[in-house]
């Protein structure tokens, strides 16, 4: 087992760069307000697990100004471009759960625009 | 200049408000959450309410998104009934929604605890859990729930909603969580009728009681012992 995983590594490197990049990065487009509640690779990594847990609190027990808000999400990361988190594949939203290959089903009931003022 | 949630919050810290006659701000569940201590209800009187009026239908349906449609695969969160009584002539017009029973059928017959009552009375649909299957539609004696039957675009941010989830109305929760009355409430309001109230049942001392009190509402369909929070007067 050790071995093949050497072999593989040893493969990937003798391979040109250019061909290691199968898809391109995600596009990260700038939060228009202050820091965000956790640190990047905090959010990258639980804000599924963040949502889904704020989700139940908010619904069923009518907690609506907590931390963690989809709303508030998409309050900072909606692009200047689209005004969406989701409308182009550059969107913040879009374009890393492409990458991940991970559906995004949150915005076919919920705004992926903030609200007109 | 105080914001406006600033205000909001300084004023339901002092309780119920009296801005205006009739308009009330209420204090707002926000960050703790709802309990049982209130329990949201509504009062139609039907003597006030106008025949060919739809004032409340319109403003349910800007507040929530809905498309305005009436068809049968449209969701209508509010249905003005005009009715007439045969022997006598006698008619009636009033509105029905989702009457937030303290037993709701929807709940009892929902496989997934998608349909739930919030501790304030107030008569969800969790759409998160729900599957479409429609058995609440079914279980409800008002006709209240609709299903949605196509993808939507363009929902308020406030109202998230889409194919494949039963929906009904909410008494505006959105609002009512901010400490305001319902669309249909405030738009009844605004017309010079005033059929609607808005309030808490489990106080006593609320307009709302207090007219309950002074001239009695009923339930419709009492006979299924429902406990509705939505009560009409003159029926």
């Amino acid at each position: 087992m050790r071995l093949l995983a050497a072999l593989a590594l040893a493969a990937s490197l003798a391979l040109p760069a250019g061909a290691m990049a199968g898809v391109d990065k995600p596009v990260i487009v700038k939060a228009q307000r202050g820091p965000c509640i956790a640190p990047p690779d905090v959010m990258r990594r639980v804000h599924p697990d963040l949502l889904r847990h704020q989700r139940t609190i908010t619904v069923h027990e009518g907690v609506v100004d907590a931390k963690v808000s989809l709303e508030k999400c998409v309050a900072c990361h909606a692009s200047k471009a689209t005004g969406s988190v989701a409308a182009s594949p550059q969107d913040f939203c879009e374009s890393c759960h492409a990458y991940a290959g991970v559906k995004l089903d949150c915005f076919e009931c919920h705004a992926s625009r903030p609200e007109k003022k | 200049m105080t914001s406006r949630r600033a205000f909001l919050g300084k004023a339901a810290a002092l309780g119920g408000i009296a801005v205006a006659p009739g308009l009330f701000l209420f204090e707002p569940a926000r960050a703790k959450g709802v309990t049982s201590k209130v329990r949201w209800g509504m009062l139609v009187d039907t003597t006030r309410c106008d025949e060919g009026c739809d004032a409340c239908v319109a403003a349910c349906n800007r507040e929530n998104g809905l498309s305005g449609r009436t068809g049968p695969d449209d969701s209508q969160w509010i249905r003005k009934l005009e009715l007439k009584e045969e022997a006598t002539g006698r008619t009636l017009s009033l509105p029905v929604m989702c009457q937030h029973c303290a037993e709701p059928p929807c709940v009892d017959v929902c496989p997934t605890g998608a349909s739930f009552k919030r501790a304030d009375g107030i008569v969800l649909v969790d759409r998160h859990i729900c599957i479409g299957c429609r058995y609440c539609m079914m279980a409800c004696p008002y006709k209240a729930r609709s299903f949605v039957h196509y993808p939507l675009h363009d929902q308020k941010p406030d109202v998230p909603r889409s194919q494949g989830c039963v929906e009904a109305c909410t008494l505006c929760v959105q609002r009512v969580d901010r400490g305001e009355q319902p669309a249909c409430v405030e738009a009844c309001g605004a017309t010079g009728r005033q059929a609607l109230f808005f309030g808490d049942l489990n106080d006593p001392q609320s307009e709302i009681s207090r007219r309950m009190r002074a001239a009695g509402a009923k339930q419709i369909r009492a006979d299924l012992q429902l406990d509705t929070g939505v009560r009409y007067q003159g029926i």
